[in-house]
């Protein structure tokens, strides 16, 4: 009882990344409180999840597997979260902060009457004293999200109702297997005792998701570009030095928005976030909703013309010039001393 | 078949064209630097509501907002773009809601309002980027919902298509009315104010700024009576004053931080050949690239 429960979300029987870090999170906080750590996993032909989360430390998988789980649709999986935390009493509930979790997470929260804090960038255990009515309260959930577009961060507790509901964005968290022989306990229930046909009243008739076209999130190196890489073509600059030296292209919000590159590839607070080992900012001021999706990188070059540029602080290595001159020298020197 | 739509509007501080000033020197932010606009999805959504309208004659629209005294802004810039009325919720006891108290306040207006086929809201609001209100608020009605609409397809016999715009793909559903829509950044701009109707609503006022202002409106009012805004509070809405507001919200902040970054000690040069050539030289001899 009391548990910490992790929503997983599944497309064509696969487990999202972002579950899969919100579990490797969950498990170190269930670790901190001393609790289990639970895992729901709604759809249909789930044979194989239990193989996919046990190893990120699992204890129970709660499954509910039924056709009409999948794809997904509102009601139904609201029901059936609903009653299994009505029974369950999670303390802690976690979901991705994507376009499932946003449309089941607030549904459930309000069934239950519980608070739900959205896109947080970090979670942590902790404790809280109200001091008017001289009470404690121990081990709450620290859900820590940017707020006002991302000039201030809040810190934000849920000291009454339970469970402490949050969702985080994808790449926000790490994801790490912690045993692969991990042993947890897998669950299946009775669909007809949680959901009803009345839930299906909001019916799927055509569905068509795009695979990604990249993986900005698990490469080493980031070539990112902004606004001040001037033009798409420009961007051919950046998409040459990532393939010589090994890396993806990302970029700004202000260089997607004019149409430089894909949306898929934006790093930052509304974007993916990336700790790569080398991150090659061109032509990007570094403004706070950036850098917050970037700053755990572990080697940060600004090539900027301008000295001034904020990315410059956070930055190890500057070139003061401009993406221009400074990229194809790059590329002309890594051609000629490596192989 | 004519629809009777309720279009929930937010007025929001706009957080996209933050300046320097925004911030106080203790840390929290200064609203007042902030101009205050319509929320951004919220036009999206009215446009929604009014292509529906002008698809199915004798349909209504009406604009549901709750804020400030000052929000009533909200509901006359809905009118001047074609809307018929709207609802202003506006009391003391509502500040310091959380989504969940801000939902609960809606769909308690929403039940006085009574008759609609349709609740059509943004998909977020830009001061939180929560996006949770409109699915609570389905849900306090006991409603289904259709989230991230880019489209409304069609409605017809009581039933709605939507296509919707996930983040890696695009959806068609079809429910059934009445159901909560929420529309996505990506759907029809807004159309323009209309000449016309700001002439015939530009004296569109609540109670409270009747009486604020210098003007005798008395007279105006009684021979127009479609410019009187509504204005609700708790009370008008039966609302539970222990759900609303502060005490409503589960959620509590407990502390608000500038953002700092650690700032590193960088090396800072000039792109001669020299200076990249080391640079690269160093990084490729300990494996960062290569
Ligand atoms: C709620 C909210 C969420 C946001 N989320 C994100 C997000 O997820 N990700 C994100 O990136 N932004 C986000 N933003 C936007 C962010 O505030 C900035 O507007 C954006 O990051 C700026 O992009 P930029 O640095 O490419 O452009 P700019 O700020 O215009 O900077 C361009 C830079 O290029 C330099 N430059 C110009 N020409 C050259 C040249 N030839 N060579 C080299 N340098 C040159 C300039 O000196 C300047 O520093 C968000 C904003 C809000 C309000
Ligand atoms: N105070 C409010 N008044 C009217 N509508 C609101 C209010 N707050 C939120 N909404 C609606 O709910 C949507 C989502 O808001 P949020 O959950 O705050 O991101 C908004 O786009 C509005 O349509």
């Amino acid at each position: 009882m009391n548990n910490l429960f992790v929503y997983c979300e599944i497309e064509d029987g696969i487990v999202a990344d972002v579950s899969l870090e919100l579990l490797t999170k969950g498990r170190s906080l269930a670790n901190t409180l001393g609790c289990k750590m639970e895992a729901v996993a709604i759809g249909h032909k789930l044979d194989s999840i239990g193989k996919q989360v046990f190893p990120y430390g699992v204890d129970v998988l709660h499954v509910f597997d039924d056709k009409r789980l999948a794809p997904y649709t509102s009601l139904p999986h609201t029901s059936i979260l609903v009653k299994l935390f009505g029974e369950e009493k999670p303390q802690i509930a976690l979901m991705g902060a994507t376009s499932i979790g946003r449309d089941l997470g607030p549904r459930v929260s309000s069934a239950l009457g519980s608070g739900l804090t959205a896109d947080c960038t970090s979670l942590e255990i902790g404790d809280h004293e109200e001091k008017k009515a001289n009470k404690v309260y121990k081990d709450l959930l620290y859900q820590i999200r940017p707020a006002f577009g991302g000039n201030i961060v809040a810190t934000i507790i849920n000291p009454d109702c339970r469970p402490q509901m949050a969702t985080v964005r994808e790449g926000v968290m790490k994801k790490e297997v912690v045993d692969a022989n991990y042993k947890g306990e897998e669950k299946k229930h009775d669909i007809s005792k949680f959901v009803s046909d009345a839930d299906f009243v909001v019916s799927v008739i055509d569905r068509q998701m795009e695979k990604s076209k990249t993986n900005i999130k698990g490469s080493p190196i980031i070539v990112a570009g902004g606004y001040g890489v001037g033009s798409k073509e420009n961007f051919q600059l950046l998409y040459d030095l990532a393939a010589v030296i090994g890396g993806e292209v990302g970029g700004s919000r202000a260089a997607v928005d004019a149409g430089y590159l894909e949306h898929e590839r934006q790093i930052g607070q509304t974007g993916v976030t990336v700790r790569p080992k080398l991150y090659i900012a061109c032509g990007i001021s570094g403004q706070i909703q950036h850098i917050a999706g970037m700053q755990e990188s572990s080697i940060i070059i600004s090539v900027n013309n301008d000295p001034n540029a904020p990315i410059n602080t956070i930055a190890d290595y500057v070139i003061t010039g401009s993406v221009e001159e400074v990229l194809p020298k790059m590329i002309k020197y890594y051609k000629q001393n490596t192989k | 078949m004519s629809l009777k739509i309720i279009v929930l509007a937010k007025q929001v501080p706009d957080t996209r064209n933050v300046g320097k000033d925004a911030m106080k020197a203790d840390g929290t932010v200064n609203r007042a630097a902030l101009p205050a606009i319509f929320n951004p999805e919220d036009l999206n959504a009215l446009e929604q509501a009014l292509q529906l309208k002008d698809e199915h004659p004798g349909s209504t629209v009406t604009l549901l907002t709750m804020g400030p005294a000052r929000a009533a802004e909200i509901i006359r810039e809905g009118l001047y773009r074609g809307a018929d009325g709207g609802y202003l919720l506006t009391d003391r006891a509502f500040a310091g809601a959380d989504t969940l108290a801000t939902s609960y306040a809606i769909s308690m207006a929403i039940r006085k309002i009574k008759d609609y086929d349709l609740i059509i809201c943004g998909r977020q609001a830009i001061d939180g980027d929560t996006a949770q209100v409109g699915p609570q608020v389905a849900e306090k009605l006991g409603l289904s919902q259709i989230t991230y609409a880019e489209n409304i397809l069609q409605v017809k016999d009581g039933k709605i298509t939507v296509k919707r715009r996930l983040e890696r793909g695009v959806e068609t559903v079809e429910g059934k009315l009445p159901i909560v829509i929420t529309v996505n950044g990506s759907a029809a701009d807004c159309r323009p104010r209309n000449a016309k109707y700001i002439q015939q609503y530009k004296h569109a006022k609540t109670v409270t700024e009747k009486q604020e202002a210098t003007v005798d409106y008395t007279e105006l009012f009684s021979n127009r009576p479609y410019l009187n805004l509504t204005e609700w509070s708790v009370a008008d809405v039966q609302a539970d004053v222990e759900q609303c507001g502060l005490s409503g919200s589960p959620t509590k902040v407990k502390k608000i931080e500038n953002v700092i970054f650690q700032a590193k000690e960088s090396k800072t040069f000039e792109p001669t050949d020299h200076n990249i050539d080391e640079l690269m030289k160093e990084l490729i001899l300990n494996h960062t690239i290569g």
